[in-house]
């Protein structure tokens, strides 16, 4: 398995890059390479150009700035891994970072390069769409910002033109005291989700819930927002069953049928893996403010 | 349409200057023109785990680098780990008298990945272990004779952490 012939270029700034975007037809950007080299192995993808973004300049960067996180396009996920700004006041991502992959792949593999992939099971691309993260795109007309919400429009498929670049992403912060969980399903340690589950608590000492974020990754063509669970558990204080009865409504969110899985059984590990997220990120928002977990 | 580039690399501490064809994973280029063949091919598509070399200090897949990628970088495969021919490196010795290894295959790829572990983290648990050598397909040995060995090598350099030099940190 070798990768098919093409043309090699190495631009040095965004400027060249994109550039080069524009004037190259059927060109692949190259960033970590840990989807796009398989796929060239396979030969799933024979493009005429690769432009491998790995000598721009300017594009690896880890800044924690007035209440958001802003990371560059082609920060290994290795280095966000190991960030501390991260694990202390993203620590959703920290716990999601030690199930993607290995660390041989996340010592190569980016970002920007997972966000635009947009595998609807990458554990990056659901914290991206339970943050509502902005993504940065460079093109031939400048600059423009995305929000994650409008980011995917099909299944791997980016809001983002054939001769755009994405630059960066920014993650807004949560209360210094929020909760967070990031739970998943694999057959092994390491591989895409079958489903996962993102959450984000924000409440107050009692237990009452003020504002939530909950992801299911792995479930449909792109990562889904539960916004009828979301909506069912703000403004509550959890008791008894109050979380496995919310998540129920999981059980009817689209779900796709592969090798994996069928249907039926991503909608189950939905409901059980938002139930058990949030079961988990609910302790800690207690355990943040002082409480004990119950 | 053969595109090709002049490349210069350091592996195990040695500076190699050759031309490479754009399209030459890096795996390819370590076996086939610089002839160091202990880097093992198994998937070529970044699964067994088989082809991990160090670049820049850190674990890689090589099969899904480019060569040309390597350009001014700086390499460790299995070839560079021992520090003298007639010595093994404590890890390679911990495989050795554990049978931490039956046919052999996976072993370049295992060590490498350890090398930069056990770096990183010099007193690991068990668990740890396990999850570290999870890119790594073993189909001979049930992977338990790794970890203890894994276990025991971690053991051996924190006890001597100057052997935890390798042949190219040496000469280097």
């Amino acid at each position: 398995m070798k990768p098919p012939p093409f043309r090699y270029h190495d631009p040095k700034t965004v400027s060249e890059a994109v550039g080069l975007l524009a004037s190259l037809e059927n060109a692949k950007l190259l960033a970590g390479g840990q989807s796009l080299m398989p796929m060239l192995n396979m030969r799933f993808v024979l493009p005429d150009h690769i432009i491998d973004l790995n000598r721009v300049e300017g594009l690896s960067y880890i800044r924690d700035t007035q209440g958001a996180l802003d990371v560059g396009a082609m920060t290994r996920q290795r280095d966000l891994e190991f960030s501390e700004p991260v694990r202390a006041r993203w620590p959703i991502m920290h716990e999601a970072l030690l199930q993607v992959g290995h660390r041989q792949t996340r010592n190569r593999g980016t970002i920007g390069g997972s966000l635009c992939h947009l595998d609807p099971a990458a554990e990056l691309v659901s914290l991206a769409t339970g943050y509502d993260a902005t993504v940065t795109v460079v093109g031939p007309a400048g600059q423009r910002e995305v929000g994650f919400a409008e980011f995917p429009v099909a299944y791997m498929t980016p809001a983002i033109e054939a001769n755009e670049l994405v630059v960066g992403v920014r993650f807004p912060q949560w209360a210094p005291k929020h909760g967070y969980a990031f739970v998943e399903f694999s057959r092994r340690h390491g591989d895409f989700a079958i489903t996962s589950a993102a959450v984000l608590l924000e409440g107050d000492a009692a237990g009452k819930i003020t504002r939530a974020s909950v992801t299911i990754g792995g479930m449909g063509t792109v990562p889904r927002r539960a916004s009828e669970v979301e909506q069912a558990i703000v403004g509550q204080v959890p008791a008894g069953s109050f979380f496995r009865d919310a998540c129920e409504s999981c059980r009817k969110l689209e779900a796709i049928d592969d090798v994996h899985a069928p249907a039926s059984y991503r909608q189950h590990l939905a409901a059980v893996l938002s139930r058990r997220a949030l079961e988990k990120a609910h302790a800690r928002l207690l355990e943040a403010h002082g409480g004990s977990p119950r | 349409m053969k595109e090709t580039r002049k490349i210069a690399v350091t592996v195990n501490g040695k500076r190699y200057e050759d031309e490479v064809e754009v399209r030459v994973t890096l795996a390819d280029f370590i076996r086939h023109q610089l002839g160091l063949t202990g880097t093992h091919l198994g998937c070529e598509h970044g699964v067994c785990g088989a082809c991990t070399i160090l670049f820049d200090d850190r674990s890689a897949r090589s099969c899904l680098m480019l060569a040309v990628q390597a350009d001014g970088h700086d390499i460790l495969t299995v070839e560079g780990i021992a520090p003298s021919p007639d010595k093994l490196h404590p890890l390679q010795q911990a495989f050795h008298e554990h049978h931490g290894l039956q046919c052999g295959f996976c072993t370049p790829g295992i060590l490498t990945t350890l090398i930069e572990f056990l770096r990183d983290n010099p007193d690991p648990s068990e668990q740890e272990v396990r999850i570290a050598i999870s890119g790594n397909l073993c189909r001979c040995t049930g992977y338990q004779n790794i970890v203890v060995a894994t276990l025991d090598a971690a053991k051996r350099l924190r006890a001597e952490p100057a052997q935890s030099q390798t042949n190219a940190a040496q000469r280097s």
